[in-house]
Formats: C-alpha cells, structure tokens, sequence
C-alpha cells in the first residue's frame, strides 16, 4: 500500500497561513513517472547556451529530460537539436562529449548523417527502395521545439508548446537584468561541474532559491568571509521573494560579499575599482540608473521552471538538473561572465565561484547534506507526512528568507500534476 | 614534522622510495583526519587544484571552472573548515582510504621536484562508499634537509562526479 495514496500532493489553507508538501511526492515511483510525463516532456527544459557552440560544427551531448540530446550547429551557423539515435536501429550516433564535426556516423552499421541529422549515406545502399533516403523517418529526428532567449537554449518535446518567450513570461525581465550585464554578450566559460546528489530532484530547486538556510547550513562559509581580509562589504543581507508565474520564482537581494556585476570589495584592490566602477558607469549611461544600480548592488536567485537556476550572486552560474530516480539527481552547472570582461575580472568571477559553489565548494556540500539528509528522512514519510513551506505566507510582501517562490513552485507543479481542479481543492 | 618528510639523502634530489614515503605518509595524515598537520606539508605559495573532466588536463583555472582550486590561502581555510563540526558535508568525518601508486619522479633540478603518480581514493559517509580515482601531479621542493608540497593537481578518470556527488574530503 502505499503511504498517502489518497493524500492531497500539495495542501493550502490560505486562512492559517500554512502551505504543506506531501513527503510522498519525494519518494513514490508513481510522482516520478508523472513528472516524466507532464513535466519533462511538456516544458521548456534549459538545453544549453549558443557560447558552447562557437563554430560552425561544433557539437554537445547532453541528457536533457531523460532523452539523448546532439545539440549542434551546421556549417550555415543554424543551431540544432537532435536527438541523438540512429534512425536504422536505435545506437547512439554520436558518443563523444563535445567536438566538431561535419558529419556523424553511427558506427553499428555506418550510416553517415549530416550536420542537419539527414541520412547521407550508408553502407549497401543498392539493397534499399530507391526513395530510403526521402523518407524522413530514414533522418535523425530533430525534436520537436528549439527556442532561444538571450542566448540561453531550450528545448521541448511538446509540440504544442507554448512559445517559450511566453512561457518565460514574467522571468524574462530578470534574465534581462542578468543578461544586460554584458554589451558584447555573455558566454559560459569552459569547464562543467558535473555532480550528484542522493536526493529527489524538487529539493534542489526548493535549495537553490532559499534565502532562510544559509546561517546554519553555511555557517563555515560565513565564517570563512568575516575572517577574510577585505571580503566583504557592510551591506545588509535583505530583499524580496516573488512568484514570477508559470511555476518561476526568484529572490532579489542584497548581500555582503563582492559581485564582478558591480559591487566591489577591497580584496579586489585599487585596479579591481576602476574596473567596477567604469563597468557600472558604463551600465548607467545604458540603461539609467535605477537599473544599473540594480544590476550592481542586487543578488538575484532565479528559478526557471521545472529545473534551471540562474543565480546572479557573487559570481554567474547556470545550473539545471535531472532526476535520474525519485532519490537520485544529476546536475550540470557552469560559470558564465562577459566576453568583454578583463583577465583579472574573470580570475575574480571563478575565484568566487569556487568559493561558495560547486561540489568543491566551502557551501555547496553542505547544501548536499542537507537534501540527503532529508531524503533519508523521508523514510518516515508513512508516519511523518508534510513538509512546511508556509513561512512569509501572510505577508504583503514576502522576504527573501521567506518561501514564496518555493510555493510558486509547488503551486504549479502541483498544477501539472494533478490538473487545476484539485489545486483550487486547497484543503477541503 | 612528521619524519618522512625529513629528507636523507644528497641534499636537494630524491630518490624514489623517499617520494614513496612521503606520498604515504601524507595519505597517513588524510586518512587520520590530521589535516593541520597535512596542511604543515604545504609551501606558503602551494596550490592545490582539481580541474572538472570535461577540459584537457593542463587548463588553467584562471579561465576555467573547476572543481577546486585553492591558493594556500583557501586551502588553510579549507582545512580550518573540515575540522569544524558546521562542516556539516563532513560531520560526522567520512572514513577514507588514500591509496597512491605508480611513483614516477618526471624531473627534478634545483631542488624542485616534479612527480606523477595514480590514486584511488576510497570514501565512506552514512550508508554510501564511493571512489576517486585518477592521476596526482606534485611539485616538490626540498630544502633544509625537508620535502613541501608546491603544487599538488588532482586529474580525475571519471566523467564528472556522478557516482562520488561532492568533493568534500581532500583527495
Ligand atoms: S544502428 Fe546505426 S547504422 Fe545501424
Ligand atoms: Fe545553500
């Protein structure tokens, strides 16, 4: 039997402010195969960024929503995603990681495909119909949905999708904020933090935008940028957190430490502020003030619904991440910076980075052991049953140590799951 | 200081079983959670580096994302953190086993000593184990009869950290 069969996923009652998560949805087999379904073949999932894919040829593989991904651009520049099986009897086409190439071949029986997967030929061609070739089903397959925002892929196996600018919605205006950071473009810099967790992938997403962990969780990490030297600024730790719609979320704050984005500390020396400073100059005279200041002085952790966090802090990073079982996940994270950024200011972005971030990191393994240890504990979930994330429930406007966009979240992830009916049942 | 760091032999060239015992030795201290002392094995200017698995070998951090890449800076801090309990990746402190192998010496002059060898590094936290393994790259230096550390660059085989998750003991 199983633990909370009948039992609402999601339980809100907007009286007493409280907003419970089934423990259930961090276990069940069930939960998992519809994820599969209505989450991670119907959204727009984060596949790569155009910087990955400089020149003409250039190719990644990737597993994006538990499907084999080539994603790649043609000698015309044109980006591509495949997927990445051969039409004749299913073998990966191609098994390197990333590189350039003007063809594929499948190396099971040879057949060669272009840069656009179109079968160009293959071994003992005489032995097949005369019109093989014309026959799309005889192509790698494209799938079905390809969109870009500010340089940043997406694909989705829904063809019926809505466009993805209108599934960004109201998280385009942040990417912008963050995107705007660069004249010339932003890029992602070499390397992949390739890692994992024991942990249900819906525990990551709550993770990556809660402003409420970080005092405890992080406690060594603080500790670490108090007793460094000019680390740090005076500046409070406060802002806000929104449920942007569609599912996305973010917190937009202030914070101590120092952001290649334009906030400078004295670490980074004489040199390091008229870098900053002209850099936030420049961004005033494009964009205003207002906005300049807050692409400088405010953190941004941004949740793009189901699985992409952008988190504009002390450094840029891009992270996206699959659930390979209910209590097993995979991430994928890069540093990203202006191209136009100085060798001495991409040197600061990394040093930041792997500060806090990563699997590494003085922070990030301790964020590991926080979502394995509630993993382990969802043992109990028979008896043990809800999670809590009702904090800042009553307010105007929730803070970023509150759990508004965490419930953004739920809310439409529930939404998916169970269809808008039961969400609106909230707890009657 | 540990002995195996005292250096018999002709001042400023070393003989590969002194490399050997040094190398385990400093895996004694690791797998002992003695991590001050290890940290005393370390030059003032040492790195300590682990580049991720999907750029060639000899990239720089300086223009790529790794997974460590400590000056010796960070590293003390590195360690001033492993030996708190709010180091919760590491509270309670994972058993490990450090193996070293394969010593080779690829030049030495000067008292700078530059050696290759391969480890397998076995981790056990709660109810997972789990193994590192790969090649290890030291600079080392030896002088007033002792050998440091300058340099020490972890080049892992594995694609990513899929079945490790995190590197939060020191490889
Ligand atoms: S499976 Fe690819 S050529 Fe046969
Ligand atoms: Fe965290």
């Amino acid at each position: 039997m199983k633990p909370n069969g009948n039992d609402p996923l999601v339980m809100i009652d907007n009286d007493r402010h409280l907003f419970k998560v089934s423990r259930n949805n961090f276990t069940d087999p069930d939960v998992f195969a519809k994820e599969r379904e209505r989450i991670f073949s119907t959204c727009w999932l984060y596949l790569g960024h155009e910087s990955e894919l400089k020149k003409p040829g250039d190719f990644v593989t990737r597993v994006v929503g538990g499907r084999s991904i080539l994603f790649n651009k043609d000698r015309q520049g044109n980006i591509r995603a495949l997927f990445n099986s051969c039409p004749h009897r299913g073998s990966q086409v191609c098994r390197e990681r990333k590189g350039n190439a003007k063809s594929f071949q499948c190396f099971y029986h040879g057949w060669v495909f272009g840069q656009d997967g179109a079968l160009r030929n293959q071994p003992g061609e005489e032995s097949y119909g005369h019109d093989f070739k014309n026959d799309p089903d005889s192509n790698m397959r494209q799938v079905p949905r390809l969109e870009s925002y500010r340089g940043l892929y997406f694909l989705c196996y829904d063809p019926e999708a809505i466009p993805l600018v209108d599934y960004l919605g109201n998280a385009k205006e942040y990417l912008d904020v963050i995107f705007d950071q660069s004249v010339d473009g932003m890029e992602v810099i070499g390397g992949t933090q390739e890692y994992a967790m024991n942990a249900n992938w819906k525990l990551l997403v709550e993770n990556s935008i809660d402003g409420y962990h970080a005092t405890s969780t992080h406690a060594t990490y603080l500790d670490y940028l108090k007793s460094m030297e000019g680390g740090l600024t005076n500046v409070a730790l406060s802002g806000v957190g929104k449920d942007l719609g569609n599912g996305h979320g973010v917190i937009e704050y202030s914070a101590p430490w120092g952001r290649p984005a334009g906030q400078w500390v004295s670490l980074w020396g004489d040199e390091g502020k008229k870098e900053i400073d002209a850099l936030n100059a420049r961004n005033e005279k494009l964009y205003g003030k207002e906005k300049a200041d807050r692409i400088a002085y405010k953190n941004r952790n941004l949740l793009i619904f189901p699985n992409l966090i952008i988190n504009d802090i002390m450094s840029l990073t891009i992270r996206t991440f699959f659930p390979q079982s209910p209590n097993l996940l995979h991430v994928n994270a890069w540093a990203a910076g202006p191209q136009e950024e100085s060798a001495a200011a991409r040197k600061f972005r990394l040093s930041n980075f792997l500060e806090f971030l990563g699997p590494g990191g003085f922070a990030t393994p301790d964020d590991v052991e926080a979502l394995e240890h509630c993993q382990l504990g969802y043992r109990n979930s028979q008896e043990v049953r809800w999670n809590d994330i009702s904090k800042g429930m009553g307010l105007e406007q929730p803070a970023m140590d509150d759990e508004e966009q965490m419930r953004a979240f739920w809310r439409e992830w529930s939404r998916r799951l169970t269809g808008p009916e039961q969400i609106r049942g909230e707890r009657t | 200081m540990i002995a195996a760091t005292e250096k018999g032999s002709d001042a400023g060239t070393l003989t590969r079983p002194e490399v050997e015992d040094f190398l385990y030795a400093e895996a004694e201290l690791l797998d002992e959670w003695r991590l001050p002392e290890w940290l005393d094995l370390f030059t003032d200017d040492a790195t300590y580096q682990i580049p991720p698995t999907d750029i060639p070998a000899d990239a720089s951090p300086d223009n790529n994302l790794f997974y460590i890449a400590d000056d010796r800076y960070r590293l003390g801090e590195r360690v001033k953190r492993l030996m708190k309990r709010t180091a919760h990746a590491e509270y309670p402190h994972s058993k490990t086993r450090h193996q070293v192998s394969n010593v080779r010496i690829l030049s030495q002059d000067d008292g700078q000593v530059e050696v290759a060898c391969n480890f397998s590094t076995y981790r056990t936290k709660d109810d997972f184990s789990n193994i590192f393994f790969g090649k290890l790259l030291y600079g080392l230096e030896v002088s007033d009869g002792k050998i440091r550390i300058r340099s020490k660059r972890v080049v892992l085989d594995t694609n990513g950290l899929r079945n490790q998750g995190r590197i939060s003991i020191i490889l």
